[in-house]
C-alpha cells in the first residue's frame, strides 16, 4: 500500500464510499438471485451489481488512478460502456430462452404461445374484410 | 492516514465481493433448472471483474484492469452462447 499514502484524504474517502457502495450492491443483487422464487424474479436480481455495483467500482477506481497519476484515467469507461451494452443483451437472451422451454413444457403460471392466438385474430379480420368486399360488390 | 481508509474499504468490499460469489455459486449448484445456473454463472463472473477492479484499487497497478476487461468479454461470449443452447440446442446454427 505505498501508493495509498500519496492519495490524499477526500480522494481516499470518496474511494472508500464507491467501492464499498458498489459492493453492497452487489452482495445484495446476489442475495437477492439466492432467495427469489421463481426464476423471473431472479433475472432481475444480479442487474443490480452490473449497474450500480460495476458503476460504483468503476467511479472508485476512476477517482483513485486520477488522484494517483495526476491525469484523467479514462479507461474505466471501456468496461462501464461494455457493461452497459453487454447485460440487458445477455439476460433477454436468457429469459427468452427459459420462456421458451417453460412453454414447451407447458409448465404453470407462464403465458401461452401469442402466435396463435394473434394468428387467429389475423385471419378473422382477413375473412370480416373479405366478406366486406364482396358485399360492396 | 489515507492509507487506514483504503485498505479497510477494499478489504469490507473484497469481502462482500466474495459473499456474493458464493451467492452465485450457490444458486449454480442448486439451481433447480439450467437456466439458474447460467444465471448464476453470469452474476459470478460479474463478481469475478469487479473483484480484479478491486485489487487494481487495492496494488495501484493498471494490470488488473485489462484482466477485468477480458473477464467482461468472454463472459458476455459464453452466457450468449450457453443462452442460444438452452433456446435452440446447438450453439451456431
Amino acid at each position: 500500500m505505498t501508493h495509498a499514502a500519496d492519495l490524499p484524504a477526500w480522494a481516499a474517502l470518496l474511494t472508500a464510499f464507491f467501492v464499498l457502495l458498489g459492493s453492497g450492491l452487489t452482495l445484495l443483487g446476489a442475495i437477492g438471485l439466492l432467495r427469489f422464487g421463481s426464476f423471473y424474479e431472479r433475472v432481475h436480481a444480479p442487474t443490480l451489481g452490473t449497474t450500480w455495483g460495476a458503476g460504483g467500482i468503476l467511479i472508485a477506481s476512476i477517482i483513485c488512478f486520477t488522484v494517483l497519476q495526476s491525469r484523467p484515467a479514462l479507461h474505466e469507461i471501456l468496461i462501464a460502456a461494455f457493461v452497459i451494452v453487454t447485460t440487458p443483451v445477455s439476460l433477454m437472451l436468457l429469459a427468452r430462452a427459459a420462456l421458451y422451454r417453460d412453454r414447451t413444457e407447458n409448465n404453470d403460471g407462464v403465458p401461452a404461445f401469442e402466435a396463435e392466438s394473434e394468428r387467429a385474430e389475423e385471419e378473422a379480420a382477413q375473412t370480416s374484410s373479405a366478406q366486406k368486399q364482396i358485399k360492396g360488390q | 492516514m489515507s492509507a487506514t481508509i483504503l485498505i479497510w474499504s477494499v478489504t469490507i468490499a473484497q469481502l462482500f465481493l466474495l459473499a456474493a460469489m458464493a451467492c452465485a455459486v450457490a444458486r449454480m449448484v442448486i439451481g433447480p433448472r439450467a437456466q439458474d445456473r447460467v444465471l448464476g454463472f453470469d452474476a459470478l463472473y460479474v463478481c469475478a471483474m469487479l473483484l480484479l477492479l478491486t485489487f487494481g484499487i487495492r496494488t495501484g497497478t493498471t494490470i488488473y484492469f485489462e484482466a477485468a476487461l477480458v473477464i467482461s468479454l468472454l463472459g458476455f461470449v459464453s452466457t450468449v452462447a450457453l443462452a442460444k443452447f438452452l433456446m435452440r440446442g446447438e450453439v451456431i446454427e
